[in-house]
């Protein structure tokens, strides 16, 4: 097939993909953009499949095509069909680091495939691309098994010389990446191998001080370097609807990172160096607790909602932990038989990856309507006559808006303290992943509900049901 | 050098597509996002078959590799997308 027709068809798959991420502006068109991006993809294989070097390497090569395509098909298909929704930032970890990896793969094939002087371009961007895909393949490894709690835990992970460790381990590849553009023909891909390798133990060692709650951000941003890595590849192949995806996926995890950011009031240097914890001389748990927990059994909440005109709900990774969301849309559901307006209040933080709870939520068919975003909602509160926080910590703790020595200082909160009553759902008084107690949990207008968040939420309905 | 900068146009372009398409994306989206985007991202699938289709039994053995990597992610990326964007309802 001609060259140029082959490039048009690419043309026409990279304007599907922009229309396919347009149409996430809302969910009534989103369905269907998906299924634009995806005949794109089609579109943009078939393209490839004529391609004249494809088609003049004759049946062999086809043969290998297509069974690769089917062995990555079922799998992508089982994982797919069979991710539980509370595993979704897993599949996500998963797929970046895939994409990653297949940036790898494809520019050490290029390498090797390069017989005329390759030029500049295609040096640097074959280095970049081993930098940027291996780091991502492991970075996304690492973190897919800190969210399974595998064999890592998910807690940070830190050691003494982390930093400068992984300092020398990028400049190692920087340099090593200058004798790929410089070097030798022969020792050229010996070179990009140890790159690969050097590269693989950073995003192990890159990912493995980032932990529990700070887990979004490493997610989004893994996210945009498998995309930047796809771009890289695009220049390694001279290939534009690569650089577009690719450069498409990279501003989409950039995006994603700055938000999950700007949620926690901490900069991406501080999400990815430091760690956070509790503060020399902050209060602690025995002071801030001592004598005022109220706790309440689930029958006194259930007298509480019953009087109750409106309702927010704020769910938190516990939630997810516990199964909790189909429990708590039976009920939503029946405070609102009894004439109760009901709304949820999702942080953008809560949950192990940008959108997790509005995913959990939707999947217990909650209306969509009904989910709303901090800056939506927190007006309201004061307006709101029982706040249900079930599962989340840090994101209502109030220490972020009056104690500027707090280590979540200046951290955007929902404002659940100024309904009239607050009902905490949580199995114990542990602090969250900041590790500080929470002055909420001795407010005088909340009550602590403790149990696991399923079965309180199960049990508040049975009482409720009751009353 | 030209090629280069013609490529280099595009990237660039292309990024500031992303800005301003992604940032109309809201927040209740941002999973299907994520998981979306990696399935385009696996367009590296037409690189990968370019590799298989080479002399060169070691870049077409890397090129197998890429293809069950990228195939997954377009695969399992859209399915998983599909499934999760189904599930966002409006009230009756």
């Amino acid at each position: 097939m001609n060259p140029s027709i082959v490039n048009l068809a690419y043309l026409v798959a990279s304007i599907l993909f922009i229309l396919g991420l347009k149409g996430l502006a809302h969910p009534k068109t989103a369905v269907r953009a998906n299924i634009i991006g995806a005949f794109g993809m089609l579109l943009a294989i078939v393209a490839t499949l004529v391609d004249r070097n494809v088609l003049g390497s004759g049946t062999q090569a086809y043969i290998l095509i297509f069974a690769a395509i089917l062995v990555g098909s079922a799998a992508g298909a089982v994982l797919a069909l069979k991710i539980q929704m509370t595993a979704m930032p897993q599949m996500v970890a998963l797929l970046n680091g895939f994409g990653g990896g297949a940036s790898v793969l494809v520019a050490g094939a290029a390498l090797v495939d390069v017989h005329t002087a390759p030029t500049a371009q295609f040096l640097i961007a074959t280095a970049a691309c081993g930098i940027i895909g291996a780091v991502t393949f492991w970075g996304s490894l690492v973190a897919f098994d800190k969210l399974q709690e595998f064999l890592l835990p998910g807690k940070p992970i830190h050691f003494p010389g982390q930093q400068p460790l992984n300092l020398a381990l990028g400049l190692a590849c920087v340099a090593i990446s200058v004798w790929i553009v410089t070097g030798a023909d022969t020792s050229r891909i010996t070179a990009y191998w140890i790159v690969v390798v050097l590269a693989s133990i950073l995003g192990i060692l890159l990912t493995i001080p980032i932990g529990g709650a700070d887990m979004p951000v490493a997610i989004a941003l893994l996210n945009s370097y498998s995309g930047l890595a796809g771009a890289a590849t695009g220049f390694v192949l001279d290939n534009e609807v690569l650089i577009v995806t690719g450069s498409l996926v990279g501003a989409s995890g950039i995006i994603l990172s700055q938000i999950m950011c700007k949620a926690m009031n901490r900069s991406l240097a501080n999400v990815l160096l430091g760690h956070i914890g509790p503060a020399a001389g902050g209060p602690t748990a025995d002071v801030v607790y001592g004598g005022r927990i109220k706790a309440a059994s689930a029958e006194e909440v259930a007298m509480l909602l019953d009087g109750a005109s409106r309702v927010v709900i704020v769910p938190g990774y516990g939630m997810a932990v516990s199964q909790a969301q189909h429990a708590v849309r039976d009920l939503m559901q029946l405070l609102e038989s009894k004439g109760t307006e009901v709304e949820f209040a999702i942080h953008p933080v809560a949950g192990r990856m940008p959108g997790h709870m509005n995913v959990l939520l939707a999947e217990a068919d909650i209306p969509y309507d009904k989910l709303k975003a901090m800056d939506e909602i927190n007006s309201s509160f004061q307006q709101t006559d029982v706040a249900i926080v079930i599962g989340a910590n840090d994101v209502v703790n109030p220490l972020a808006r009056t104690d500027p020595t707090s280590p979540i200082a200046g951290m955007p909160i929902l404002d659940v303290d100024k309904a009239r009553t607050v009902v905490v759902i949580k199995r114990s008084l542990s602090p969250g992943f900041a590790g500080i107690p929470n002055p909420l949990f001795a407010a005088d207008n909340t009550l602590m509900y403790f149990a696991d968040g399923k079965k309180a939420v199960m049990d508040l309905i049975a009482a409720m049901k009751e009353v | 050098m030209e090629a280069f900068v013609a490529a280099l146009t595009v990237f660039v372009l292309a990024i500031f597509i992303g800005f301003e398409v992604i940032n109309k994306v809201p927040p209740l989206l941002h999973t299907p996002l994520m998981s979306g985007s990696n399935a385009i991202s696996g367009i590296t699938i037409i690189g990968a078959m370019l590799s298989v289709a080479t002399p060169s039994p070691y870049s077409t053995a890397l090129g197998f590799i890429a293809i069950v990597f990228a195939t997954i992610n377009v695969v399992g990326g859209f399915l998983v997308t599909h499934r999760m964007l189904h599930m966002f309802k409006k009230k009756d």
